[in-house]
């Protein structure tokens, strides 16, 4: 299941090409392919255990493809390379000593062997990144001391600082109140204006992503449909993807999405789209 | 200051070289654990002090310096065990259990053997409980080398260290590799705690190595601070330990005084009461 090609204005950023992925002798991703261009907003959207963190792993090089390649800016993905990561549920334990302004700083430099000192352009990109994410006041605190939510912005700091092409966010609105959820997704659509920086961003729920997002990635059953939300957030796209019957029902406006047939204990609503 | 420091204190070249290499091990210890704490490896660093233990005893028992013994041990032992090691928490736990007791006992065969020979009387002793008072003057510059060492392979890795110990998944993503890192610092580890078993011996050095940086990372807001705090609390630790010890000899008439190590340790001791209590009364003010 393939994707559309680059709308004509946008640059590359990343080619997922025909990948494939399998974990322990499963499959669990399947000729994935599509492509992300320069300052694109894409929400990659699926169930828990669709494999979203295992393809965002893939582009990062933290998980090896069994067939398949990711090419980043031009170049076959590896480790080290211009994309920002922001993992799924990090939690530092309250003690950590670091201040927050030092961590975010370590997304420059957390790489540099050597006994030179910080030098004065790591600390200014490290100012400028905390302001535009609004979080200049808590620079000097230590992360253990935030909130889960101040946390993961200072993770979306940390991985900016290096002025990345790609920023990857694995679910970063699991554990978000709606409206941190509708606070972060405007702060990182401003941030990728600002910077230039394409954003994937997965999610199990649409909704509050549509007003911002470029285009949909849409993953089930190890592939993935992508497009606009009116063009892949169908019926018959979604079945197609699925491999079997699914219902996009409109409900008092809002889009819900069924998996299953009428009937079946399993089927539950999955995606809601406002 | 009679009551304080007791005569001969400043005039005895013995106590002059324990105060000199007793600072240079604390400030190594100290700076190694803080980083020793946050990646949550001190029973790694209990497990490699029974390691050089084990080490020590050997060379005692072949007529080596304790110290080349207490390095080379250390250094095969934790490297070892971390090339062997998987990122699972509870693997590490285990396999760091296993190579404790193994450790421990070959280092009661080897004790064994050394106190049942007579050429190498009071080994047992200086292995066990350190031998800052006896330590030959030749092995001084040996330390302090090592120790310049290991403190320059720890500033040299500290971004890339910090960062995989923060979160390792993060540190991968980036390009580090977090194996290759963790092996630099636990010969690192290593180095420095068979520095910290020569003053105070191998079943102490897990004090010196975790309770001034326990204690330094209560107080301190920041890495920075709570290293220089660590390292002040250590040395201070390690000072205070030597001259107690020394005074001890006239505390009693009967002139038997108390080891520098217990005095070490009941210094740290101390310290890390001292830095709870700041600690909770800090949380109280809110």
């Amino acid at each position: 299941m393939g994707c559309e090609p680059l709308p004509e204005d946008r640059r590359e950023v990343v080619h997922v090409h025909r990948v494939e992925v399998a974990l322990g002798g499963r499959t669990v991703l399947h000729d994935v392919d599509f492509r992300v261009g320069e300052g694109e907003f894409v929400g990659l959207i699926g169930t828990n255990g669709s494999g979203k963190t295992t393809l965002l792993r893939a582009i990062l090089g933290l998980q090896a493809t069994t067939a398949g390649e990711v090419i980043v800016a031009g170049r076959p993905g590896r480790r080290g390379g211009p994309v920002g990561y922001v993992p799924q549920r990090v939690a530092f334990d309250h003690d950590v000593p670091v201040r927050v302004a030092d961590f975010v700083a370590l997304g420059v430099d957390g790489t540099r062997l050597g006994l030179a000192r910080r030098g004065r352009g790591v600390r200014e990109r490290v100012e400028a990144v905390l302001a535009s994410l609004e979080l200049s006041a808590l620079a000097g605190r230590r992360i253990g001391a935030l909130s889960g939510g101040e946390q993961q912005r200072v993770l979306m700091a940390h991985a900016l600082a290096s002025r990345p092409r790609l920023l990857l966010l694995d679910e970063p609105l699991a554990n978000l109140d709606l409206p941190r959820v509708h606070e972060t997704i405007a702060v990182l659509d401003r941030v990728r204006r600002a910077e230039g920086v394409a954003v994937v961003l997965s999610a199990h729920e649409i909704g509050p992503l549509v007003p911002v997002m470029d285009r949909v990635i849409y993953i089930a059953q190890g592939g993935v449909a992508c497009g606009t939300t009116e063009e892949v957030v169908r019926a018959e796209v979604l079945s197609a993807l699925y491999g079997h019957h699914v219902d996009v029902l409109t409900v008092h406006g809002r889009v819900v999405v069924v998996e299953g047939e009428a009937g079946d204990p399993g089927a539950h609503p999955e995606v809601v789209v406002r | 200051m009679h009551w304080l420091v007791e005569p001969g204190f400043w005039s005895n070249p013995v106590v002059g070289t324990a105060l000199v290499l007793g600072a240079v091990v604390a400030v190594v210890s100290g700076a190694v654990g803080v980083v020793v704490v946050v990646r949550g490896q001190s029973f790694a660093g209990h497990a490699l002090t029974d390691v050089a233990m084990a080490g020590g005893a050997g060379a005692s028992l072949v007529g080596a310096a304790p110290l080349v013994g207490f390095l080379l041990a250390g250094v095969l032992g934790g490297g070892s065990m971390e090339a062997a090691g998987t990122e699972r928490v509870r693997d590490r736990d285990v396999a760091t259990g296993v190579v404790l007791g193994a450790a421990a006992g070959l280092t009661a065969l080897l004790l064994y053997f050394v106190s049942s020979s007579s050429s190498a009387t009071g080994s047992t002793q200086s292995v066990l409980f350190g031998s800052v008072f006896t330590v030959s003057p030749s092995v001084v510059p040996l330390g302090v080398a090592v120790a310049a060492g290991t403190l320059a392979a720890l500033f040299v890795v500290r971004r890339p260290l910090l960062l995989s110990s923060l979160n390792p998944e993060l540190a991968a993503a980036r390009g580090v590799r977090p194996r290759a890192i963790g092996l630099a610092f636990v010969v690192v580890l290593a180095a420095s705690v068979a520095l910290s078993a020569l003053v105070i011996g191998a079943i102490l050095s897990t004090a010196l190595l975790v309770g001034p940086a326990s204690a330094a990372l209560r107080v301190a807001r920041g890495l920075g601070g709570a290293t220089l705090g660590a390292i002040a609390a250590g040395v201070a630790a390690v000072e205070l330990g030597i001259l107690a010890s020394y005074d001890s000899f006239y505390w009693s008439s009967a002139h038997r005084s108390v080891p520098v190590s217990a005095c070490v340790v009941g210094v740290i001791l101390v310290e890390v009461a001292l830095s709870a209590l700041w600690s909770r009364a800090r949380a109280r003010r809110g």
